[in-house]
């Protein structure tokens, strides 16, 4: 928890008071109440579809409610759109960081009120203000006038941060600004979240991750349905509660009981596996209905090394068999007819085609052995899809819908359900949770466990360690490109895993 | 047709396509005839004689066959992520070579041999430097352009090379129950095109591969392999477009099918192809070309300059786009509606 700086400011900089939004035949708001303090670090929680995006929308500018009030700092407003709410002091970071990559540092940072003398911009105040900005955010090391796409994500978000402060933000919305953060990126966002505070500036802060709201927040407001049904709760409020406020229901780990009927011979075999820059000498496998878990940060290898087991890379060195046969290094087709599946790591632009239907993405792996002498039939894909719909329990269960219309969770189980179709005997999983709410999470898990009991090998990866040791049967330890530890997850727990995952991490103090 | 005969017939024939497409289609459907009754409030008298409006009816699907041939190839490529500038070259140069002299003592099944594997040829050339080569579509089928109508003219010496094919020359001037071969052709390739868009494997990897490459490749499709057969496809359009062509000449020359690129690219976007891949249909682009041939039809009956026709098929362009996005935005919000 955040130590109190100076005197508490009792006062709300901003309020909103039955705050109701509608489109088109949906209640996005339906009577939000929001209190946020001047200092303080207000999360904002709720399920994907919870109205919580509608919501920063409206605080940005971007919408305008339908009713209700918003008052910021102590005047009722209302913004005529976007210029209007960031010259009032609101500043809002999207989860899609909204920089300009062949931009450098300075002028993202000074994009759209640059620094001018006689309509010419002023380069160098330009670029001095932005070191100013950068300092005060603890990031001096970030030159100015580098190129925002050659940062790294961490970098982009300061550089968001540095534009908000060129601004004079006294309240900065936060959309899920962990998503895109490796663990120790996410104690130096921690860190420069404190600054800010410290100077009075308030912070809505949105994550689905539980032990960050702990860390960070202050207070938090719980929405479900377009409605607060929970305000300024303590952030150090039992799990349990936040959830069941969130849900309805009661859960935020919830893992099926295992069934123990893992096979006895290898279904994966990856021996010596390499590619440079990425990974080195990886041998694992993974048995008939056995899920195993690979823990590892961001940039230790584990992504590569899914994506090289599967083909979508080519190794430098090492083979990977499934079933005793060797498959063709690179060459993703080959691994699919062989049994094998993915679902990838970035959702929306590795597995989905947002505007097609529900049924042509779910038989996007599967269509030509659906099909007879290459004419496609329609009937057999939307009965398979909509068989697989139901059994994952996908809302809307209309199949024909835009897979861009779903949520999150949904369209995570969009991208599992396609490899259930055609027979999937090993299925590899990247952060199959990823931006996916507590209540699909729980029904993915239990997907992932159905599966494994029907003798499908799992191989999953997560930044998640909870989720990691819930769920797998075996867990691997990746660090550096490098597996270092291979445990049943019974015998393993949390902080052995932590341990092994950030030593030699540039956390400091980690053992090294 | 009442609303419901309109309902079903447009879901049986349909069926393939979004909901989205059949509507703009409609819209599409509905500017062709809106162009027949400009002709006919213009020149009545000219429609007053009914002989004489079956005749331009002919004449206005003949002069869209060609470019319409080269267009369902074109749709394809489009949807599938690419873009051919080189088509008009790829025709001209399928022309030529199955109108020299060696090709034509073959005979018109030589002729029309040698122009079809002439086009896939040049098509796979595309489709190689821009899968296995990683050359930009643009760029590739744009060098494409410039040296295949430098062979062309290489071959032909510059000199227009006369056809003395009957069998070939007849495919422009042979009518089959009043209606012209050559809009039979185009109606061949348009309904094969649909079928393979709409009903084959392959009309799925086109969708796939230009809607989300990345997505297609993890799926387990063979994304370089058919991104080739898609311009080999598009040459495929080329080759058949030439033997047309060369038939309504009765020859065949180096400058041939000029700006062909810019007409088949032009009627894709206004038929409501997404030149960013991904979606498209095969109706829609027939309709553009057909809308193209009407608006040239229409200057030619009121004798007004091509000039000021060219002026105003580019503001066509332009709208069409504009509603596109219009409408594509107002789609979206339709479809988040919750029931």
């Amino acid at each position: 928890m955040r130590t109190a700086i100076d005197e508490p400011d009792e006062r709300p900089v901003l309020r909103l008071t039955d705050v109701v939004k509608t489109f088109p035949g949906v209640k996005a708001l339906d009577g939000v109440q929001l209190e946020v303090r001047a200092g303080e670090v207000h999360c904002l929680l709720g399920q994907n579809g919870a109205g919580k995006s509608t919501l920063i929308k409206v605080l940005a500018g971007v919408h305008r409610p339908d009713s209700g009030t918003v008052e910021w700092q102590g005047e009722p407003v209302a913004f005529g759109g976007p210029q209007a709410a960031t010259k009032a002091g609101i500043a809002t970071i999207y989860q899609e960081l909204d920089l300009v990559g062949d931009l450098s540092v300075a002028e993202n940072v000074f994009l759209g009120h640059e620094p001018r003398r006689f309509g010419f911009v002023r380069r160098g105040t330009m670029v001095a203000r932005t070191r100013e900005i950068l300092k005060s955010l603890g990031h001096e090391e970030i030159p100015p006038r580098r190129m925002v796409h050659a940062l790294p994500a961490a970098g982009k978000q300061v550089v968001s941060m540095a534009r908000a402060l060129s601004h004079e933000a006294r309240l900065l919305i936060m959309d899920e600004p962990s998503a895109v953060l490796a663990h120790d990126e996410v104690e130096n966002l921690f860190h420069i979240i404190r600054r800010l505070t410290a100077r009075g500036i308030a912070v809505i802060y949105i994550s689905h991750r539980m032990e960050e709201i702990r860390e960070i927040g202050d207070r938090v407001t719980v929405l479900k349905d377009g409605r607060t049904t929970a305000a300024n709760l303590p952030a150090d409020t039992p799990t349990t509660e936040l959830v069941s406020r969130m849900t309805g229901r009661s859960i935020e780990y919830v893992f099926p009981p295992r069934t123990a009927t893992a096979g006895t011979d290898d279904l994966l075999t990856v021996t010596n596996l390499s590619r440079a820059g990425e990974f080195r000498d990886v041998s694992l496998s993974v048995r008939p209905g056995e899920i195993v878990g690979i823990a590892g940060l961001v940039g230790s290898g584990r992504s590569e090394l899914l994506e090289t087991i599967y083909g979508a890379r080519r190794p430098d060195a090492g083979t990977v068999e499934l079933d005793g046969r060797r498959l063709r290094p690179g060459d993703v087709g080959s691994a699919v007819r062989a049994g094998m599946g993915m679902a990838p790591e970035e959702r929306k632009s590795q597995a989905l085609l947002l505007g097609e239907p529900i049924h042509r993405n779910m038989t996007l792996a599967t269509f030509t052995g659906l099909a007879r002498f290459g004419f496609t039939s329609a009937r057999r894909e939307r009965a398979e899809s909509e068989r697989i719909a139901e059994s994952l329990e996908l809302r809307p269960r209309d199949v024909s819908r835009p897979v861009r219309t779903l949520s999150g969770g949904n369209q995570q189980k969009v991208v599992v359900g396609r490899w259930l179709l055609g027979g999937t005997r090993l299925l590899l999983l990247d952060e199959p949770t990823r931006g996916v709410d507590v209540g699909a999470r729980a029904e993915l898990y239990r997907v992932i466990r159905d599966l494994a009991a029907e003798g499908v090998g799992v191989l999953l990866v997560s930044s998640e360690v909870p989720e990691v040791l819930g769920l797998a049967d075996r867990v691997l330890v990746m660090r550096e490109g490098r597996m270092v530890r291979e445990a049943s997850a019974t015998e393993i727990d949390e902080d052995t895993v932590l341990d092994l995952v950030m030593a030699g991490s540039l956390m400091e103090g980690a053992p090294a | 047709m009442t609303a419901t005969a309109l309902e079903t017939g447009r879901k049986r024939l349909w069926a393939g396509e979004s909901g989205e497409s059949v509507s703009r289609n409609l819209i599409l459907a509905g500017v062709l005839v809106a162009l027949l009754v400009i002709g006919a409030i213009t020149q009545p008298q000219l429609y007053g004689d009914s002989a004489w409006v079956w005749s331009n009816v002919l004449s206005i699907l003949q002069l869209a066959s060609v470019v319409g041939v080269v267009t369902v190839g074109m749709t394809f490529v489009i949807i599938g992520g690419g873009i051919d500038l080189s088509v008009g070259a790829i025709v001209a140069l399928a022309g030529v070579w199955s109108t020299t002299l060696a090709t034509q003592s073959f005979g018109a099944g030589g002729m029309i041999f040698t122009a079809i594997v002439v086009g896939i040829a040049v098509g796979l050339v595309n489709g190689f430097l821009i899968s296995y080569g990683k050359l930009v579509p643009f760029i590739a089928t744009l060098a494409m352009l410039v040296a295949a109508r430098g062979l062309a003219a290489s071959i032909s010496g510059k000199q227009t090379q006369i056809s003395s094919s009957d069998l070939i020359n007849g495919i422009a001037s042979t009518k089959l129950l009043g209606i012209p071969i050559l809009v039979y052709i185009l109606a061949a390739v348009a309904v094969a095109g649909w079928v393979l868009l709409n009903r084959t494997t392959f009309g799925r990897r086109t969708v796939a591969v230009g809607g989300n490459p990345e997505a297609a490749r993890l799926a387990g499709i063979n994304v370089k392999r058919h991104t080739m057969l898609l311009y080999a496809l598009s040459g495929l359009c080329c080759g058949i477009a030439a033997i047309m062509l060369t038939a309504q000449a009765t020859s065949a020359q180096a400058a041939m099918a000029n700006l062909y690129e810019l007409d088949a690219i032009a009627a894709a976007i206004i038929g409501g192809t997404l030149l960013s891949g991904g979606r498209g249909t095969i109706v829609g682009s027939v309709l553009g070309v057909l809308i193209f041939a009407t608006i040239t039809n229409l200057f030619a009956i009121n004798g007004l300059s091509t000039e000021a026709q060219n002026m105003v098929k580019g503001g066509i362009i332009v709208a069409a786009v504009l509603v596109q996005q219009f409408r594509f935005q107002s789609v979206t919000r339709l479809f988040n509606r919750k029931p």
